[in-house]
């Protein structure tokens, strides 16, 4: 019985993990995100807007070099960062230079110290990260290293642009700022302190507050302390279940003020907010849908609902990771040595179907982008998410955000 | 991967004295560990092996309470877990770990684990049943929502990380690769698996499990219930902190997930489905479990759905677990009748495999057909590729299904004949 | 002070929420002498099938049918499954439930998908009951309220009050002797947890438009249950429902007004250290009460477990 099974076992490992890197002409790109669990459907849709784009925008147009294509390859890490290195390793060793990732700061700050330290131990091997989502300002300042790349905009970056915005309403007086109890809901809360302080020291901060993440099961006492506390506008960091629920408590306890939101879109929230949490809810984000910035962009769009009809085209940046990751490989000319294209992404420009003009800080790896305040509506909504007929629509706009923003990195290039 | 299977016939011939039959099996698994490298050579083979043989320690060590002790517990994650935020500041302590090698480390992880065991089973060891499981579900959710709170120790969601390397180097080693740490993990698997062993042995052991059946006659007999179990609670605490230092070793990194009930109930699921009644059990479970978690879940979306189903089967057909099955064989065997097992076997157990299969290759392609994107409707399942639209598929593993287990379920009285026939003796041959 | 008023209503909203799970949890506990760690998986089932039939019949049919759907699921669970399980013993059957949870959530995301569902409200409850100082009360809470307090009334009828009661109640206790007179009682088992289940069932309807329909939601209220009951006594109808009042009331109230550790340390004569971020310390002097408002009732449970392990009103020890 034994026997069996230890063979058995050798033959499951043997074909799963031995599939070696025989592809020449194929860049295999290694997606670590949640696909299973209670995040996978963020994780499957962003695959899916990954496959797409590499199919759209690289493979269609003859690849890269020398007709090379890209090949999004899914792994499960079921938002665990033991997991998360686990197929970071499984990925490494079938040949895979690139990986992105982007949900949770957690996965991505252990996936960034471990891609740093297996450069390092293995300078044959080495990979880049492309980190398309986690927003911790830390992994481009303190915890910032050559092999890492960001391109969505950190915390602090949207902070600084919503802050902006607010502070040229004179008729905000009052701001409550709440928010989940771990790094990410500090980074907004102390971000929205400082900022605020600087810009508009007339303005009352009438509540700072962390609540434990993903524990809260009612938030009426919450919304009640926020209503009577008189604030004209909310600033929260929450996702998921957590935003969902803090942000439909409010409304029903009869806050009416703009609450001023990074998650509160797709993946169900639009849907399940619908009517709501119209012209209330707003969201810092890039890449701008409504009304789609150029015609290139609007006919991608209806070409991927057309092909998953229950995705949303939610994270825009991805198709600017895989737009300037081909880029990078052909200024580089090469795939294989990931040094060459590492460089060759910092410092670069790259025009974007979303509007506006991108660039790679060559002192910290943060993409400086512009950043959009949208407001959740079904006015005047060409693409909308969760097929609610609910979507973002543009309200302001902050070219190139945050591009002289300090950052503490110190760059150690090998 | 131990091969302790054999432990149960040093379990039945208890004896005294170290003989060659003890050690055997021990030597046979350590030799096995030894070449486990040269079988599986690629990195990610070898930090699975790492994963299961972390795993390994951590089911053992729940089964010196679940097993041996009777005590089920929904928090036994945050021994391993503070054990191995220790190692890791430790780790971080320029000046201690430059002077320390780290085949040492672990040690500290244990001590730390077994600290925290001292003070909770102070008071959760007092009561078994339903009392202690519920002050360990308390704790466990005490700690782990701690781990996000105080961010000095624990470092908050993102956890805390350390560098390996840094220690001092051990005869030149200086754990750069994944297999430099694959021989460490496994020397201390191999010593803690040996040190749980001799626990269970020990009076102390022998008195768990006493307690475990009849608390009321083991206090008769003079011996306080709660102290025995206390005892165990902190041994297990020990070997849970080990495993904590090793994962610290590997990963380098410790977050929250180290400490959350999910990890808690997962290592119950490992040690169950194992099976807690033998020693060599949770071994089997570790295995089984983290080569589902990683190689099944690279295979499907729905693995968790298969391990859900696995578990509640296992626990409604075979409460003994897949140590338990593998043991049933032990009578057969020694009356010489295994073979007599095979022919039913082959006629009952591969349709119902092929039953198994079919209806998770159904579950598939309704999945797929669900949610896959349109145009998209190219499936692959067991090297086949078709279209979900296509009806043939549906109907051909629905089918099979049926017909596997029309013919499992015919084959079965057969099955359960031949079984009593070769559970019973029938005396001596010539 | 109107504030008090306020918040003492939203916390019996919660109280009585959980209570409603936790009748049910308790007195399949009373029967069968184990905790069903699936109790709140039917809870969560109870909610999506309601959203489903609500796309079809609208809310009032999915309050009505879905419960029904949850016990009888209930029932054959018991009938099938602990049924069997329940010859290896206490652990296993423990164990049983907890794999059923796990696998009653994969199942709902199989067949639901992961996201939130959009269930919603009905357009008759909608809207502001009163208000109290600029507070509004919500008309669904008002109807929530009545709701549970109608089941309560109605079991503690059923049982105390009906000649079925009185033979579940005699079953609970002395089950050899009801049998001996004649009495079904493995059927009376059956439809105890049916009932228990049907409980958490309806408590799912009512909650899933208010704290959303999600495959998570088992999960978030999963151990919280266990927590009531523990603390109100195992097997103790009013013990459980005194227990989700004051945890009910607790988070709550820790909620809604900032308890700040530094002012208590303050209080005793601590000085803070300066700067606090610094200091080892600067976690325990910068909490605050709603940080842990949602962790207070394990620790609550955990205290009781020492010092009082029957619980308040638990009259069998654990």
């Amino acid at each position: 019985m034994r026997k069996t099974t230890r063979f058995g076992l050798g033959a499951v490992l043997a074909t799963v993990l031995s599939a070696g890197a025989g592809y020449a002409d194929t860049i295999k790109i290694a997606f670590i995100d949640p696909l299973s669990g209670p995040f996978a459907s963020t994780g499957t849709n962003g695959l899916h807007q990954y496959e797409f784009a590499a199919e759209e925008l690289v493979n269609k147009k003859g690849g890269v070099l020398d007709g090379d294509t890209f090949e999004v390859v899914g792994f499960d890490n079921k938002i665990s960062p033991k997991e998360s290195l686990i197929q970071l390793q499984v990925a490494i060793d079938q040949g895979i230079r690139y990986i992105v990732q982007g949900n949770s700061s957690g996965v991505a700050n252990a996936l960034t110290d471990a891609i740093e330290k297996h450069n390092r131990r293995n300078p044959d091997d080495r990979v880049l990260f492309l980190n398309y989502s986690a927003v911790d300002p830390a992994l481009t300042n303190d915890k910032c290293n050559f092999w890492h790349f960001r391109f969505d905009a950190n915390a602090d970056i949207k902070m600084d642009a919503l802050t902006d915005i607010i502070a040229e309403d004179d008729s905000i007086t009052k701001v409550y700022v709440i928010g989940q109890d771990y790094s990410f809901g500090k980074a907004v809360s102390a971000a929205a302190s400082r900022f605020l302080g600087e810009k508009r020291p007339d303005i009352e901060i009438v509540g700072n507050e962390l609540h434990p993440i993903g524990k809260v099961k009612d938030f009426t006492p919450y919304s009640r302390k926020i209503v009577s506390s008189g604030a004209d506008v909310i600033i929260t960091g929450n996702w998921g279940a957590d935003m969902l629920n803090l942000g439909k408590s409010v409304i029903e306890n009869g806050f009416e003020g703009p609450i001023y939101t990074y998650y509160a879109a797709a993946d169900g929230i639009t849907a399940a907010f619908g009517e709501q949490g119209k012209d209330k809810l707003r969201l810092v984000t890039e890449g701008q849908t409504n009304p789609p910035p150029t015609d290139t962009a609007a006919a991608y769009i209806e070409a991927f609902k057309a092909k998953y009809p229950d995705g949303n085209m939610s994270q825009t940046r991805i198709t600017n990771v895989i737009e300037m990751l081909a880029k990078a490989i052909d200024q580089a000319g090469t795939a294989t040595d990931v040094v060459a294209v590492a460089e060759a992404l910092e410092g670069m420009e790259h025009e974007t179907m979303w509007g506006g003009t991108l660039y790679m800080r060559p002192e910290d790896h943060q993409l400086i982008q512009d950043v959009l305040i949208t407001v959740h509506t079904d006015e005047d909504i060409q693409f909308d998410l969760d097929n609610s007929g609910y979507g973002q629509h543009l309200e302001s706009r902050v070219e190139m955000a945050g591009k002289d923003s300090p950052t503490t990195c110190k760059m150690r290039r090998p | 991967m131990t091969d302790t299977t054999h432990n149960t016939h040093s379990d039945v011939l208890a004896g005294s004295g170290l003989t060659l039959a003890k050690a055997l099996p021990w030597l046979i698994a350590s030799a096995f560990l030894l070449v486990m490298p040269f079988v599986f050579t690629s990195n990610s083979a070898i930090t699975i092996m790492n994963q299961m043989a972390i795993t390994i320690i951590f089911a053992l060590s729940y089964n010196m309470l679940l097993g041996q002790g009777g005590m089920l517990s929904f928090g036994h994650a945050v021994y391993m877990g503070v054990g191995g935020f220790l190692c890791v500041h430790i780790m971080n302590w320029d000046q201690f770990f430059g002077t320390l090698p780290l085949p040492v480390l672990p040690i500290f992880g244990g001590l730390f684990g077994m600290g925290l065991a001292l003070i909770v089973g102070s008071f959760s060891t007092r009561r078994a049943g339903t009392v202690f499981a519920m002050i360990s579900l308390g704790v466990g959710e005490l700690i782990a929502a701690c781990s996000v709170i105080i961010v000095v120790f624990f470092g908050g969601e993102e956890g805390i990380s350390g560098d390996r390397t840094y220690g001092l180097p051990f005869f030149g080693i200086e754990f750069l690769q994944q297999i430099e740490v694959y021989y460490l993990t496994a020397f201390w698997l191999v010593l803690s698996a040996l040190g749980m062993f001799l626990f269970s042995r020990t009076p102390v052991g022998r008195m768990a499990n006493a307690v475990r059946d009849n608390p009321e006659r083991a206090e008769f007999l003079g011996y306080s219930a709660r102290w025995v179990r206390f005892y165990s609670f902190v041994a297990s605490g020990f070997f849970a902190g080990i495993a904590g230092g090793l994962f610290a070793i590997n990963y380098e990194i410790l977050t929250e997930e180290n400490l959350n009930l999910a990890t808690s109930g997962s290592i119950l699921l490992v040690t169950f489905l194992g099976g807690v009644g033998f020693f060599f059990g949770p071994v089997i479970g570790a295995i089984v479990f983290t080569l589902l978690q990683t190689v099944l879940s690279l295979q499907t979306e729905l693995w968790a759905l298969y391990v859900g189903a696995l578990f509640v089967a296992t626990v409604m057909f075979f409460p003994g677990g897949l140590a338990g099955v593998l043991m049933m064989h032990t009578p057969p065997l020694v009356l010489g009748k295994l073979h007599l097992l095979v022919k039913p076997y082959i006629k009952t157990l591969l349709p119902a495999a092929i039953c198994i299969l079919a209806t998770a290759g159904f579950i598939e392609i309704l999945f797929h057909a669900r949610h896959a994107a349109i145009g998209d409707d190219q499936m692959t399942l067991f090297w086949m590729t078709f279209s979900h639209a296509n009806p043939v598929p549906w109907i051909a593993f629905g089918a099979v299904a049926l017909g596997g287990f029309w013919l499992a379920r015919r084959n079965a009285p057969e099955l359960v004949e031949t079984w009593h026939e070769a559970n019973t003796d029938t005396g001596a041959r010539p | 002070m109107d504030l008090v008023l306020v918040n003492l209503i939203d916390g019996l909203v919660t109280g009585l929420l959980l209570f409603m799970l936790s009748a049910g949890l308790t007195l399949i506990f009373s029967m069968m002498g184990v905790l069903n760690f699936a109790h709140a998986s039917f809870y969560m089932l109870g909610a999506y099938f309601a959203y489903q039939i609500s796309i079809f019949l609208g809310f009032w049919m999915g309050l009505l049918i879905a419960p029904l759907v949850v016990g009888v699921i209930g029932a054959g669970v018991e009938r099938y499954g602990l049924r069997r399980v329940h010859q290896y013993g206490h652990v296993p059957e423990l164990i049983f439930t907890f794999g059923l949870a796990l696998l009653i959530e994969e199942v709902v995301q199989f067949i639901w998908g992961k996201d939130q569902m959009p269930y919603e409200i009905p357009g008759i409850l909608e809207g502001a009951a009163f208000a109290i100082a600029g507070n509004t009360i919500p008309l669904y809470k008002v109807f929530m309220i009545f709701l549970s307090l109608l089941i309560f009334g109605g079991l503690l009828y059923v049982l105390t009050k009906t000649r079925v009661g009185m033979i579940i109640q005699a079953a609970l206790s002395y089950p050899k002797t009801v049998e001996a007179l004649g009495h079904n009682v493995p059927l009376v088992f059956m439809g105890v947890f049916g009932v228990g289940t049907a409980l958490a069932g309806v408590a799912g309807v009512i909650a899933g438009p208010v704290l959303s329909t999600f495959p998570g939601m088992a999960v978030v209220l999963g151990s919280i249950v266990f927590v009531t009951i523990v603390i109100g006594g195992l097997g103790s109808l009013f013990g459980a429902l005194v227990a989700s009042l004051i945890i009910g009331w607790l988070t709550t109230f820790a909620k809604a007004y900032d308890v700040r550790m530094e002012d208590i340390l303050t209080g005793i004569g601590f000085t803070k250290p300066d700067p606090i971020w610094d200091s080892a310390w600067q976690d325990l002097w910068t909490l605050t009460s709603p940080q842990i408002a949602d962790i207070l009732p394990y620790l609550l449970m955990v205290l009781i477990l020492i010092f009082r392990p029957y619980g308040l009103f638990g009259k069998r020890d654990a």
